[in-house]
């Protein structure tokens, strides 16, 4: 198990090195093909007008908040189980990137709230709980800033994402059990009346680009926190004497 | 194993009763957070009643919070955490009698309090049973979910401030649910609903949140 | 290594932050045996201690008791293990038999008020019992945290820096212990930074760290350490 845990990281480094750049490049590409589409292709909406556009920008950015915490407990499960110190460098470098999205939803959500609902803030379900989940974010990165330990940071990041984890979905149907007794309906997002096939078309290519991108900004992260951590070890000395 | 746990209870408890200070200052930091809404927001009953759910519920679970952050602190400092760790029983046990201990410490005065508030408040009777009926099933929850971030911030610098961030979030379900109750009996549409999803929030949080305090625990002692 | 080691090493190797404090450490411990771990400040003494314990975990290799890893039999190890660190793990606001009675109840066990209060009495407790420990000097805080250990029943006692506190007569006291203890048996791995008169008793010394010191302790006449 040791060699193990103290070969891995090795190995990765020059993997993920190799890997960032198709990552990145496709995250460009697919970025601009969808803005594109977004922007010129894709026809005015007969209720919203010009202003649903920033949903090709805010779906996307809400998936991925959302699903870069699951991402993030799974790896934090993993290493809490099998004592792998890749899996905890994943958690951390997956962090900012999930909280820069969740950020993004919500002033995108805002944007389009502002026409929409004539409110920057409205509460409805799901940006509260985009919020929250904004919230459990802020709490796992305080909880490492306040750590100096390593080892322990690791841990105790996992656990805490762990247990958000758990409690995301039971926060997300509470938030709407909330919203549904005390507003009646609201406009929600995804009821945007029969949505055409080339909007469709242009999210989804946003929402692969949101993922190529946070793929190579992740790898990217844990590359530097390799660095930082195997700094001690003869191959770290190489890399950095060359 | 029921020894154990009892122990764990009978010194918590004992320790409380030799420290009142503790357990007051939570409870009048509860009652005074309370009465200052008023202050902030005018007399008006039908307003009061309004929001007095709603502003009871917040500040139970600040009231919770406040106290939360020495729940494993002054036994570290002194040494008798690594002791009980290190005994022979299973540490989720450990967690989950010093949650309970909590709770009885702590979550009870609130509830005892609470109907005095609710009158403040102008709640009607019927409301404020099931204010306390929603109460006593929601502050053990805020008692065992607290234990994980008290677990988990076990002797950082800020200790309290960071529990507070990293819990609350926790904690919406609860609120949501226990206010809810309240507000459905007001609305005239019930509170069996909130009720029984309350029961339920807590039934999962005592199946999850004592591994997860008992897995922190050891992290941070490490 | 003999087939009665109790208490083994294997290759630990203990980190703290990014300083390797120890590596590729081995030892094993028999019946009736002392483990002295000497070494300078800093050097990972108490590290090493809180491997031992299971408090935690080392960066490579394992602690056996009994040839079990301690990460797999923890119930068993710690019902047979007994720690006492710098701090002494009482209460201040309970008396010493209220101190005991809780220490009891954690091994599971049923309080037996009046072995306790006979242990406190022979360490010289006996005007004490219904004081809190708040109002005890730091030396007699010490003691009741030695009467739990007493009490413990425990086969293998983990001490760091024992002695710490003590006055000339109470460290008598304690060598007198460590002797019985031994004698009955059991085993013990302590730190200390003063001399300890053990005639008679297998010792088995470690050095932790790299900073050799003077030959200290372990020999059959007390010999005085410089600055602690």
């Amino acid at each position: 198990m040791n060699l193990y845990t103290y070969a891995s990281p090795a190995t990765f480094y020059h993997l993920a090195g190799r890997l960032i750049p198709w990552f990145a490049w496709s995250a460009g590409i697919l970025t601009l093909v969808g803005l594109y589409i977004g922007f010129f292709v894709a026809p005015t909406d007969f209720q919203q007008s010009e202003a649903y556009r920033v949903i090709f920008i805010h779906v996307p950015a809400a998936w991925m908040g959302m699903f870069i915490y699951l991402v993030m407990a799974f790896w934090g499960a993993i290493g809490l189980a099998f004592n792998t110190r890749l899996s905890f460098m994943m958690v951390r470098a997956l962090a900012p990137t999930g909280a820069i999205f969740t950020f993004i939803a919500l002033w995108t959500g805002a944007l389009w709230g502002k026409p929409m609902w004539g409110a920057w803030w409205v509460w409805d379900a799901r940006l509260t709980s985009t919020l929250i989940l904004l919230f459990l974010y802020i709490g796992i990165m305080a909880l490492w800033a306040a750590i100096d330990d390593v080892k322990r940071g690791d841990r105790a990041g996992a656990l805490l994402a762990l247990i958000g984890a758990i409690n995301v979905p039971i926060i997300y149907f509470s938030v709407k059990w909330w919203n549904t007794l005390h507003q009646g309906a609201s406009v929600s997002l995804t009821k945007a009346p029969t949505m055409a096939t080339i909007m469709l078309t242009g999210m989804l290519i946003m929402a692969f680009a949101a993922w190529f991108y946070s793929i190579a900004v992740a790898l990217a992260r844990v590359r530097a926190i390799i660095l930082e951590r195997e700094r001690h070890t003869e191959w770290v000395k190489d890399i950095l004497e060359r | 194993m029921t020894r154990f746990l009892l122990a764990v209870l009978r010194r918590d408890l004992t320790l409380a009763a030799r420290r009142r200070g503790d357990w007051l200052i939570a409870l009048f930091f509860f009652v005074m957070v309370a009465s200052l809404f008023p202050l902030g927001i005018g007399p008006d009953p039908k307003l009061l009643a309004r929001i007095g759910p709603g502003v009871l519920w917040v500040a139970a679970t600040l009231a919770s919070l406040l106290s939360l952050s020495r729940l494993f602190a002054d036994d570290h400092r002194d040494g008798s955490l690594e002791h009980m760790v290190l005994s022979p029983e299973p540490t989720v046990l450990l967690v989950l009698g010093k949650s309970l201990a909590h709770w009885l410490i702590y979550g009870i005065p609130l509830l005892l309090i609470a109907p005095v508030l609710g009158v403040q408040f102008h709640l009607p009777a019927d409301a404020i049973g099931v204010l306390l009926l929603s109460l006593l099933i929601g502050t053990p929850i805020l008692s065992l979910l607290g234990g994980v971030g008290a677990a988990l911030t076990l002797g950082l610098r800020g200790g309290g401030v960071l529990l507070t961030l990293l819990i609350l979030p926790l904690y919406v379900p609860a609120l949501i649910f226990g206010a809810g109750a309240v507000d459905g009996v007001l609305a005239g549409t019930g509170a069996e609903a909130h009720l029984s999803l309350l029961g339920a929030f807590l039934i999962l949080t005592l199946l999850v949140a004592p591994w997860i305090a008992a897995a922190a625990l050891k992290v941070s002692l490490e | 290594m003999p087939d009665n080691v109790l208490l083994s090493a294997h290759d630990l190797a203990c980190t703290r932050g990014d300083r390797l404090l120890f590596k590729a450490m081995n030892f094993g411990l028999v019946a009736g045996e002392l483990l002295l771990v000497q070494g300078g400040n800093g050097q990972g003494k108490t590290s090493l201690l809180r491997l031992l314990t299971g408090l935690s975990r080392p960066e490579a290799g394992e602690v056996r008791w009994r040839g079990q890893p301690i990460a797999r039999c923890g119930e068993t190890y710690h019902r047979e293990m007994a720690y006492l660190g710098h701090a002494n793990g009482i209460k201040d606001e309970l008396n010493p038999l209220e101190n005991l009675r809780f220490a009891d109840g954690l091994q599971g066990r049923a309080f037996d008020a009046a072995r306790a209060e006979r242990t406190l009495g022979d360490l010289g407790l006996a005007r004490c019992l219904d004081l809190p420990c708040r109002v005890l000097s730091f030396g007699q805080r010490r003691r009741v945290a030695l009467a739990a250990l007493l009490l413990a029943g425990a086969t293998l006692w983990i001490l760091d820096e024992p002695l710490t506190g003590l006055d000339v007569h109470a460290v008598a006291q304690m060598e007198g212990l460590l002797r019985d203890h031994l004698a009955a048996g059991g085993m013990v791995v302590a730190t200390t930074h003063q001399a300890l008169n053990l005639a008679g008793v297998r010792v088995q010394r470690l050095l932790v760290g790299n900073v050799a010191i003077p030959d200290i302790a372990a020999s059959p006449d007390p010999v005085a350490e410089g600055a602690a």
